[in-house]
């Protein structure tokens, strides 16, 4: 055997083929983690941003019935609400709600109000009720669900009224919290507020992802059933 | 009354102008010339007054100012931190020129819970003090306006706003003197919270919020969980609604609280009061990061410097860049490049210092090349949206292959079966010193692919935090673990110091040359077996059937080299067909196995999951969760040394332990997320999910011994 040099190139051309990736079938490993985040979070099983959203089966306040499975496709709003808490008439006195629901189902969102008062509570209302304080408020969602016993609030962990849930059209929920920035009584602040849900549902439709997916709700209490 | 406000009946809540009279402000004195609004006003459920502690006040003087506000049975008014919902009292000022108010400074509020909803408020009586400081300029025998427009929410079960417009008028004297009000201002400034007369810490951990602080003499008994509460002065730092929970350990309290929206990171500064047997502290802590915010923090492993880096969340450019070298560095020990570096430390006995230098440089060139090759790949991949890890090459059944091959072929070499380098090349020996250069320089390269399935400590963390930044700190962080990875190569070329020590030229040289060609062997044995995982009982034939194409065409090269040109010619032809055969069978090998990879029954691990951790995690069973990948040297030796021993399966075993075990051979994004969580790029990460469903995941270190394992388990059962 001939003793090579050991200062010989060990392998002279060896330059080996880039390093080949097989692209990743799926960035849905995004989705099943962070609903183990949740799960792992605790007793507190509340909805979490980037997590499938919790189904339920509703009734609307004309009488039928409504399940969330069925509107998959679509982004669906969720507005928790209570026709007599003050901020949720600061909303609704100035149109701003109602001008955002219009506007959003105009474009193909269906939104829905969720009443979780429970009976003998501030905020609680039957089907017909729900339906002519709409009216007399000019307020246009696509539905009114009731849940008087108070199972899809706790199921969002809803806090107040109003407290908004944005869900995307592959079921995940996309943002958690409240109607604006400015978190008062005042129709003048509506105004000086970011309005979270409404840049929401614009970087939605641009097909981004929300950049403000977690802010602080504000407003009354729900009133649920104790 | 001057101005009051009101109940707005809901209607018109929102534009509730002041109803305004224009009663004198009792009590301000008879210099009162401009009209002051009323100090007190009152809806049904809060009377507010507005309180001073100065009857007279004197020009430059802070003057203590307190809103007191009255509020009917059953109603509550808000703190700073209102909670679940609410909204906290505001106050807006409207003062002379030149004088200043403070923020309100807050009493301790109580804890309500409605139902799910969690709030922090005041019943009964409370007083909200601010300091107003006046100016210098004021004269003697003038009067001040203090005029308070205090907002606020009132709640039962239904909530009302409210505002009341308040005003005092105080007369400027040369020296102050003392109000009515003095005493129950100086009660209200007593009573708020105080500073903590011991050390009162944080700990955020993902998602548990943590403050501790020593447990007192004699106190110990006293503290049940009920009178102990920590409230945030920040939305989303907790769940308010969770009880939080309250344990001893090692001389310390700790209360427990699930994380909220807006969690504080480590770093940042978490304040509020913390609630101790009816005493409130004001709480200012740093918050630390810990990866092992574990009850028994002193029996479990500490976290070795990876890990605590990586929890970080960002190690600073600084960090990472340092963290990168030393890895680099320690690299050059790893199993996988150190027979190619031990082989190309030899070539330093012959030659001038002047080739060596040149050399050395050709090698190092070749490292940081290779490196910015890589990275520009990582960055062309991340930039189509793939999520890319370390280590991405091997989940490419193609890349394994072809490294299987090049290792088999440095074994031949090495073991002198073929003569490669000068053959090739095909040059003489004039060119023999750029020829060296070029060896070198592709020693740099090839250094670099064989060090890719090997993590060495302290680099994952650079690793995790350079894929995570733009692409210039991207490529500074590899370019600092290539410079790490040449150093030690570049101080023998450079330091004749060094080489001198070295021992003198001889046989031992070849004979040790020869020797090294096994562990090459070993290496494309290795590769073979992580293809096997890959793509089957095919992808073995094709990488051996390749093999032996590739021996023929060295071997008909051989033969024929020192024959008749005719001959040489044919066996150049044969050879290079042989060889073309062998880069054929490339294109057959199967991109995905036939799934022939499931465990087999007996086996002590379950595959992972996120399903089956999370559904673990809800049972409150606790977890060990380690990813790992046939082709990470690391991995496959602490399964080895640590998991596959007797000890650690008897600890498992006895603590009721899910061992859940994460292939990421191949590609598995739902590995790829979790070790993303973890803040890693790469395998191996150990993980333990001590029992009970709230805690985080514990990062074991990268390299593990036996004992760190079943300390972690021990530690965690308690």
């Amino acid at each position: 055997m001939k003793p090579t040099s050991p200062s010989e190139p060990l392998l002279p051309g060896s330059r080996s083929q880039g390093p080949q990736h097989q692209p990743s079938d799926a960035r849905r490993s995004l989705i099943i983690g962070a609903a183990l985040v949740a799960l792992v979070g605790g007793a507190h099983a509340q909805a979490q941003v980037d997590q499938p959203a919790p189904g339920f089966t509703a009734t609307t306040a004309d009488g039928k019935s409504l399940s969330l499975d069925s509107l998959r496709g679509k982004t669906v709003v969720l507005e928790w609400t209570n026709h007599d808490c003050p901020y949720v008439r600061k909303h609704y006195g100035s149109g701003n709600i109602p001008a955002l629901q219009k506007d959003a189902v105009a474009k193909g969102v269906v939104w829905l109000q969720v009443i979780s008062s429970a009976p003998g509570q501030q905020g609680f209302v039957d089907g017909p009720t729900a339906q002519k304080l709409n009216e007399q408020r000019g307020a246009a969602p696509s539905a009114t669900l009731l849940d008087a016993s108070g199972q899809i609030g706790k199921a969002y962990g809803a806090q107040t009224s109003p407290h908004i849930f944005i869900i995307n059209p592959q079921g995940m929920l996309v943002y958690k919290g409240g109607i604006d920035s400015i978190a008062t009584a005042k129709v003048e602040d509506i105004a000086k507020a970011e309005p979270y849900v409404k840049v929401a549902l614009g970087e939605l439709a641009a097909g981004k992802k929300v950049t403000q997916s977690s802010t602080r709700p504000y407003g009354c209490s729900i009133k649920y059933a104790s | 009354m001057a101005a009051l406000l009101l109940a707005v009946p809901a209607a018109c809540f929102a534009q509730a102008a002041p109803l305004s009279s224009g009663a004198a402000a009792p009590g301000a004195g008879a210099a009162a010339a401009v009209a002051v609004p009323a100090d007190r006003a009152s809806t049904d459920e809060v009377s507010v007054r507005l309180l001073s502690d100065s009857g007279a006040v004197q020009p430059g003087q802070t003057v203590l100012l307190g809103l007191e506000q009255r509020i009917a049975p059953h109603w509550h008014t808000y703190w700073r931190n209102p909670g679940d919902s609410g909204q906290p009292t505001s106050i807006s000022w409207r003062l002379p020129a030149g004088a200043q108010a403070g923020d309100i400074l807050w009493p301790a509020p109580r804890r309500f819970d409605v139902g799910p909803i969690t709030n922090y408020g005041y019943e009964d009586r409370t007083v909200l003090l601010t300091e107003v400081r006046l100016p210098e300029s004021l004269k003697p025998g003038e009067t001040v306006r203090l005029q308070a427009e205090a907002t606020w929410l009132v709640c039962r079960e239904e909530c009302i706003p409210q505002q009341a417009t308040l005003g005092l008028a105080l007369r400027v004297a040369s020296r102050a003197t003392p109000s009515p009000d003095r005493q129950a201002l100086s009660e209200a400034r007593a009573g708020l919270p105080k500073p903590a007369p011991f050390q009162i810490s944080a700990i955020a951990s993902g998602r548990e919020l943590i403050v501790t602080w020593p447990v007192q003499a004699g106190q110990a008994s006293q503290q049940a969980t009920e009178n102990v509460l920590f409230l945030p002065q920040d939305w989303g730092r907790i769940q308010h609604a969770a009880r939080p929970q309250l344990e001893q350990t090692q001389g310390q309290w700790q209360l427990r609280m699930p994380a909220g929206e807006q969690p504080v990171r480590a770093g940042q500064a978490l304040e509020g009061l913390l609630l101790l047997n009816g005493q409130a502290y004001a709480v200012q802590a740093p918050v630390a990061g810990s990866a092992v915010p574990s009850a028994a923090g002193a029996v479990a492993p500490p976290a070795t410097g990876t890990a605590a880096a990586a929890d970080l969340n960002a190690p600073s450019l600084w960090a990472a860049l340092g963290l990168a070298l030393l890895g680099g560095l320690i690299l050059n020990l790893m199993p996988c490049v150190f027979p190619v570096l031990a082989i190309k430390a030899l070539s330093f006995l012959q030659g001038d210092a002047a080739t060596h230098r040149r050399q050395g440089m050709a090698y190092a060139a070749g490292v940081l090349l290779a490196f910015a090759a890589m990275a520009s790949l990582l960055l062309a991949l991340r930039g189509a949206g793939a999520s890319v890890g370390w280590g991405f090459q091997f989940h490419s059944p193609l890349f394994v292959l072809l490294l299987a091959w090049l290792m088999f072929v440095m074994g031949l070499s090495l073991a002198g079966v073929v003569q490669l380098g000068a053959g090739l090349m095909g040059i003489g020996q004039g060119m023999a010193s750029r020829q060296g250069l070029m060896g070198s320089f592709f020693t740099g390269v090839l250094a670099t692919v064989v060090a890719t399935p090997c993590t060495a400590p302290f680099m994952g963390a650079a690793m995790a935090y350079a894929l995570a930044q733009p692409p210039t700190e991207l490529l500074l962080v590899f370019m600092a673990l290539g410079t790490g990875l040449a150093l030690p190569y570049l101080a023998l070329a450079f330091w004749p110091a060094l080489q001198r020590r070295m021992p003198r030229p001889g046989r031992w040289m070849e004979v040790l040359k020869q020797g090294l060609a096994f562990p090459m062997f070993g290496a494309a044995i290795w590769l073979v077996w992580v293809l096997a995982q890959q793509s089957g009982p095919q992808g073995v034939l094709l990488a051996l059937s390749g093999m032996g194409l590739i021996a023929l065409a060295l071997w008909l090269r051989g033969v024929s080299r020192l024959a008749t040109p005719k001959a040489r010619w044919a066996g150049g032809l044969s050879a290079a067909t042989a060889a073309a055969a062998a880069l054929a069978l490339l294109t057959m090998v199967p991109q995905e196995a036939s799934t022939g990879s499931s465990p087999a029954a007996g086996q002590d691990f379950e595959p992972y999951s996120p399903e089956r951790l999370a559904e673990l995690r809800t049972l409150g069973k606790p977890v060990f969760v380690n990813l790992t990948a046939s082709w990470c040297i690391t991995c496959l030796v602490n399964e080895r040394v640590a998991l596959s021993t007797a000890e650690v399966k008897q600890a498992f075993r006895a603590s009721g332990v899910t061992y859940l075990k994460g292939d990421w051979t191949r590609q598995d994004p739902r590995i790829t997320e979790l070790l993303g969580r973890h803040g890693r790029s790469g395998v191996p990460l150990y993980l333990y999910y001590p029992a009970g469903s709230g805690g985080d995941a514990q990062v074991l270190p990268q390299i593990l011994t036996p004992g760190m394992v079943t300390a972690a388990v021990a530690g965690g059962a308690t």
